[in-house]
């Protein structure tokens, strides 16, 4: 369980996190989703105790991440900078990490077996490649065996079959009733993955529902219309809400739905050859809301 | 890479769960400093420094011992050729202990340090006691072999001899070792307080080695009453066996440069549980 309440941090007079509340359950993936810059990596940075919030708090398993006796045992971090040293090994610098919490050397090596380093263990990690450092972050977060579990970007890097092995990790370490909060800026991978989502812009707080549930909501919106009455049913359905384009021959109208788009043709006698609600990718949901927050924020700045 | 990743219901489960302690954090910070490359180089280079210099020029005053003038013969101390290695090995000792800490901020290390060590002390506190082992185990025998060394090469021409039980040889001798110590342990400070490699050295290149001679443009007055206060200065009299009388007497000169260690240590403790990450 990761609660965050009213979280903010400014870096000088920029906010990079705005008032988030949340909290993440355990036994699901909760995906955590933003533009690049929208504040994930600084809410996870947050909640590990890593930079100090300017209000709110972060609390893990109801505990400020500093006050934890045995942290890695707790949570499993993965950071999306890299966080290791460059001229360190890979077994050397697991090897540090488990040192604190006097975990064995054992659990070293058969997580480096795990993530698939083995031939690479003793091998400088400034010569990694973006997905072997990956692999080696995954490595770290799973050293301590912990329940929670804050993934920045794990996918980063990582060639299919890694993404896959992380997606299975990921839903895995739920089903066994964990807590995972994964980040990501790729809307389609988290559809694979999360069972909640998360979704931020510019450090304000756009959505937390279910991954289906955001579907549902996204799509239900967005018709395309053939009509040779196009030009009437344009003015018609003009609304604030609401925009029409014009794509090969057929209107797609968004921000009403099918039964709304209907009811107004056939209340002013316009004739419709064809009426289909469309099935947005979630990528395109995604940019929808994320796109709307930017908009509320530039509108807001002009109001004040 | 032929170990592929396993699945998943292969996970393995850790069987017992311990805590951070003072102890294992030490530990941790000694497989760090042992599995770098930085570290063996500089360690290596300064104990050369310090063994190496005083043979060199114990073997140069010996060749030349029958060309020098009485006046020159009688300003040779053999300390000051015994410990001629500890001003420039805590070049080596001084920088390695800046990147011990720097090294973690420009790589991003310290990230995962802070991760597993949340309170954050702990690892400054064994960063600190770690190389400050380390250095004194390696110099407190670079500087006996100097003394032992450079004494054997003079008694072959028969000249500066001198015991080491002879009064406050001891202590100077074996002082070199704990200044040397002492430089690693407030430049290791000087780090954690810049954050930065070439900051963090240019700082120390400018207290140990740049301040002093410009001090000597001011009326020698005022240097004279600024600069036995300075660290280079105070730390330098804990190896010196008949300080001058414009220096600090070696007792006071070691507390106060144990002062100075004390302090960078002090503000970087302070800084590193206020700032972020």
């Amino acid at each position: 369980m990761i609660e965050v309440q009213g979280l903010t941090k400014d870096y000088g007079p920029k906010r990079a996190v705005d008032d988030l509340t949340f909290t993440i359950r355990p036994g699901l993936v909760t995906g955590f989703l933003g533009p690049n810059g929208s504040g994930k990596s600084t809410t996870m940075r947050l909640i590990l105790g890593l930079d100090a919030p300017t209000a709110g708090t972060a609390t893990v398993a109801g505990k400020h991440y500093r006050d934890f006796a045995a942290p890695l045992h707790e949570v499993g971090a993965l950071l999306e900078a890299r966080s290791v040293h460059t001229g360190r090994s890979a077994y050397h610098h697991l090897l540090a990490l488990a040192q604190t919490h006097g975990i064995p050397r054992s659990r070293v090596d058969e997580l480096i077996d795990l993530v698939g380093l083995h031939d690479v263990a003793r091998k400088r990690a400034g010569q990694f490649s973006l997905g072997m450092g990956q692999r080696l972050g995954i490595a770290a977060a799973l050293l301590g065996d912990p329940n929670i579990f804050l993934l920045d970007e794990p996918s980063n890097g990582l060639d299919p079959e890694g993404i896959q092995w992380i997606r299975n990790l990921l839903k895995g370490l739920a089903a066994e009733g964990r807590t995972v909060f994964v980040s990501s800026h790729l809307m389609s991978e988290m559809a694979l993955t999360a069972d909640h989502l998360i979704v931020i812009g510019r450090g304000r707080l756009i959505a937390d529902m279910g991954v289906e549930e955001f579907l549902r909501q996204a799509s239900g919106k967005l018709v395309r219309v053939r009509t040779p009455q196009a030009a009437r049913l344009r003015e018609l359905a003009a609304g604030p809400d609401v925009t029409v384009t014009e794509e090969a021959g057929a209107l797609r109208i968004a921000g009403l739905s099918a039964e709304q788009v209907g009811d107004l043709a056939a209340a002013n006698r316009i004739v419709l050859h064809e009426l289909t609600p469309i099935q947005v990718s979630l990528e395109e949901a995604f940019m929808d809301l994320t796109r709307e927050s930017v908009e509320f924020k530039a509108a807001e700045v002009a109001a004040a | 890479m032929s170990a592929g990743p396993v699945a998943v219901s292969s996970f393995p489960r850790l069987k017992s769960t311990g805590r951070v302690s003072q102890f294992r954090v030490a530990v941790s910070e000694w497989t760090k400093l042992r599995s770098l490359r930085s570290t063996r180089w500089s360690l290596l280079v300064g104990s050369l420094l310090a063994v190496g210099l005083p043979l060199l020029f114990a073997t140069v005053i010996s060749n030349r011992w029958s060309h020098l003038s009485p006046h020159e013969r009688a300003h040779r101390h053999p300390l000051d050729v015994a410990l001629a290695g500890v001003t420039i090995a805590q070049l080596a000792i001084g920088v390695l202990g800046v990147l011990v800490i720097t090294g973690e901020y420009s790589t991003g290390m310290i990230r995962s340090t802070m991760i597993a060590v949340p309170r954050r002390l702990p690892v400054l506190w064994a960063k600190a006691g770690v190389y400050a082992v380390v250095t004194f185990a390696l110099m407190l025998p670079a500087v006996l072999l100097a003394f032992l060394g450079s004494q054997a090469i003079l008694r072959n021409h028969h000249i500066l001899q001198l015991s080491f039980t002879h009064p406050g040889v001891p202590r100077t001798v074996i002082g070199g070792a704990v200044y040397l110590m002492l430089v690693g342990v407030f430049c290791l400070g000087l780090g954690a307080i810049v954050r930065n490699t070439a900051g963090g050295i240019a700082v120390f290149a400018a207290i140990m080695f740049v301040i002093p001679p410009l001090l000597n443009i001011l009326p020698s007055d005022w240097n004279n009453a600024i600069n036995p206060y300075l660290p280079s200065s105070a730390g330098s009299s804990i190896y010196t066996l008949h300080p001058d009388s414009h220096s600090l007497a070696p007792w006071p000169g070691f507390l106060l440069f144990l002062g100075y260690t004390a302090l960078s240590i002090g503000i970087a403790a302070a800084l590193l549980v206020r700032r972020d990450t």
